[in-house]
């Protein structure tokens, strides 16, 4: 049943270019997909381990800025006269580094910030992530500053027997990122109904259990926090080379905000939950536009965010879950617990 | 040598405004356990009620000040009652959730009223400033100095002195206990939320006639309110008030010395810091983290 759905869903969205042609649906589409990626990374550490990470977009810029360096080329100066001079590499080189360095600020922001707690967390990664911005703002010989990033080149890939191909057209980024998310939703999926995806919700549920039981806490969250971290930087990455610029604004907590809630809003801990937040919050301001001013349109995300909190506070999807599932024998409060292990069972 | 005392005179300027700032945010976060995202707002808040009431109805300066700090306290005891005092109970990443709702909105709002150009608020200061030897002030500033620390030691004596701040630290003790002693748990919400809304509004109100007014001015005094509370402690109105002026002091000497562009970036790494190396903030007494 749910694979069925899965499917549907896919071949759903790979038929959009079919019957879509107008070029500024198609590029919020892509956009939105990439966000999409952003919110299910940040789900895996806010729906499986209870982390809320508010300083996710740092990860997301990261990747940006890597994969865009990497495939510009750079040229300088660092502290006792040491210069490090980088030729251009293919943006495909670069995809795969921003993955690999976004992981490895993951797994460091991960080690410090783990030894603190709750509201406590959430500031440390805030920080980081208004830190990073500040030196992208201000590191202008490394990352141009305000005047950001430009003609950063489009992904090549090279097929077997058909020689290279740019990916320059909407058509063919729409397909890039749409695999992206397929293969996110499908890493995420099988982690999450694994040992470690256990562990994490073990985690999650109670923590001093979950140790008690012989759960690694600091190995199985800074784990989360690099698989996340990584998938971000490809979502990242991804955004450089298609919108083919970027200056430090990219990490503007209100990017953060947005994958929020997307969360949110489709439902934290769930695998579809993200996708389906990610499509209202990502093609609501196409639909608001002609009606709304842009400040109008930001009134009425926070209001949308405190309303589902209000009213669903488990989000969209969690909530038709309970709706349409089957009746229990016994009727019992339907706790994350016992919504996580129904999940479990239909999966096996 | 001059160099340096101008920034410890500038640190003093900016530190009584910053321990504004983060006694109000550490009553809130200390008592009400509410990550409050809405701080930053109450101080743009503050200082555009400054510009509307100075430029708009044409009232004296000096009578604007109290008008913004009760202007700054019915909005913070409006948003206690519609949204905090519903989800009481809840977890609290689901109120932090809320209040970043609730800032959005009310930033894209100011931005919506009031739009994003930079309005600035005529003093009736004198534009020469004082010199005192090496290093000089402007009278303005001298003001907002002297205002803040009017406003610290008021704050002060509301809490040690008086009733209702009696029954403000025993709920920040033990709200169950407090309760069955006939505190009024609900009323120390409401008052706490309003008080540090309106110490915020305050300090925008304070601040804003020195810099520009803009609706995005409060994102970065949000931030730096948290730096303080980190390094003060939770609930800790001394360690606020050191903290503000220590997050100053290290913003006037990053900025003077390493380089203006992170002089922003001082509240982030002395929180980074601050929770890696000491969590409990450097003037705790034992607490507990998260």
């Amino acid at each position: 049943m749910k694979s069925a759905i899965a499917i549907l869903t896919v071949v759903a969205f790979a038929s959009v270019p079919l019957w879509l042609r107008d070029p500024y649906l198609m590029n919020a589409l892509i956009t939105t997909g990439i966000f999409i990626i952003g919110a299910m990374s940040l789900n895996l550490l806010l729906g499986f381990t209870g982390q809320l990470s508010l300083g996710h977009i740092a990860f997301f810029g990261i990747g940006a800025y890597v994969s865009a360096l990497t495939s510009l080329g750079f040229d300088v100066g660092l502290p006792f006269g040491f210069r490090i001079v980088h030729d251009p590499w293919p943006p495909i080189v670069g995809f795969v580094l921003a993955i690999v360095v976004a992981g490895l600020c993951g797994y460091l922001v991960g080690l410090l910030s783990f030894r603190v707690r709750g509201a406590y967390f959430v500031i440390v990664t805030i920080s980081f992530a208004e830190v990073v911005r500040l030196v992208a703002l201000n590191w202008v010989e490394l990352t141009q500053g305000p005047l950001a990033l430009t003609n950063i080149p489009s992904i090549t890939i090279g097929l077997p027997g058909l020689g290279d191909l740019t990916l320059r057209t909407k058509l063919q980024n729409y397909y890039l990122v749409l695999a992206v998310a397929v293969v996110t939703y499908l890493l995420i999926s099988r982690l999450v109904h694994s040992h470690f995806g256990r562990a994490m919700r073990g985690l999650m549920e109670n923590e001093t259990l979950a140790v008690s039981v012989g759960i690694d806490v600091t190995k199985t969250l800074t784990l989360a926090a690099v698989i996340s971290a990584g998938i971000a930087g490809a979502a990242g990455s991804l955004y450089a080379h298609y919108i083919r610029i970027i200056d430090p604004e990219v990490f503007a907590f209100i990017n953060t905000v947005t994958m929020v809630i997307m969360v949110i809003t489709g439902g934290k801990g769930s695998l579809a939950g993200p996708v389906v937040g990610g499509m209202i919050f990502g093609l609501l301001p196409v639909f608001l536009r002609p009606i709304m001013a842009p400040e109008a349109q930001w009134i009425a995300y926070g209001g949308v965010l405190i309303g589902i909190l209000f009213v669903l506070p488990r989000g969209i999807v969690p909530s038709l879950a309970l709706r349409f599932a089957k009746p229990r024998k016994r009727i019992e409060p339907v706790t994350a617990v016992a919504f996580s292990e129904r999940d479990v069972k239909e999966h096996a | 040598m001059s160099e340096f005392l101008q920034h410890l005179i500038n640190m003093l300027v900016l530190g009584g405004t910053y321990a504004l700032l983060g006694i109000g945010l550490t009553l809130i976060f200390g008592i009400m356990n509410v990550v409050n995202f809405t701080h930053g707002i109450l101080y743009t808040f503050g200082a555009y009620i400054m510009f509307i009431v100075v430029h708009q109805l044409g009232v004296n300066f000096f009578l604007a000040l109290p008008l913004a700090v009760a202007a700054g306290w019915l909005l913070g005891a409006a948003i206690e009652l519609t949204l905090l005092r519903p989800l009481r109970g809840s977890d609290i990443d689901t109120t932090m959730l809320v209040m970043i709702g609730a800032w959005i909105a009310m930033q894209s709002g100011a931005l919506w009223i009031w739009g994003g150009v930079a309005k600035s608020v005529t003093t009736p200061f004198p534009e020469a400033p004082l010199v005192l030897g090496p290093v000089s002030v402007s009278w303005l500033r001298l003001f907002v100095l002297a205002a803040a620390a009017m406003l610290i030691v008021v704050t002060y004596l509301l809490i040690n002195k008086t009733k209702l701040g009696c029954a403000m630290r025993a709920t920040f003790q033990d709200q169950d206990t407090a309760s069955l002693m006939g505190v009024n748990v609900d009323l120390i919400y409401t008052s706490t939320f309003a008080i540090g809304s309106s110490l915020a509004a305050a300090a925008g109100a304070l601040l804003g006639p020195v810099y520009v007014i803009f609706p995005q001015m409060g994102d970065l005094a949000a931030v730096k309110a948290f730096a303080i509370v980190i390094l003060g402690g939770l609930g800790n109105i001394t360690g606020a008030v050191i903290g503000g002026f220590i997050l100053a002091l290290a913003e006037e000497l990053g900025a003077g010395y390493v380089s203006s562009g992170y002089r922003d970036a001082m509240g982030f790494l002395i929180i980074i810091a601050v929770l890696i190396f000491k969590p409990t903030g450097l003037f705790a007494r034992s607490e507990r983290v998260g």
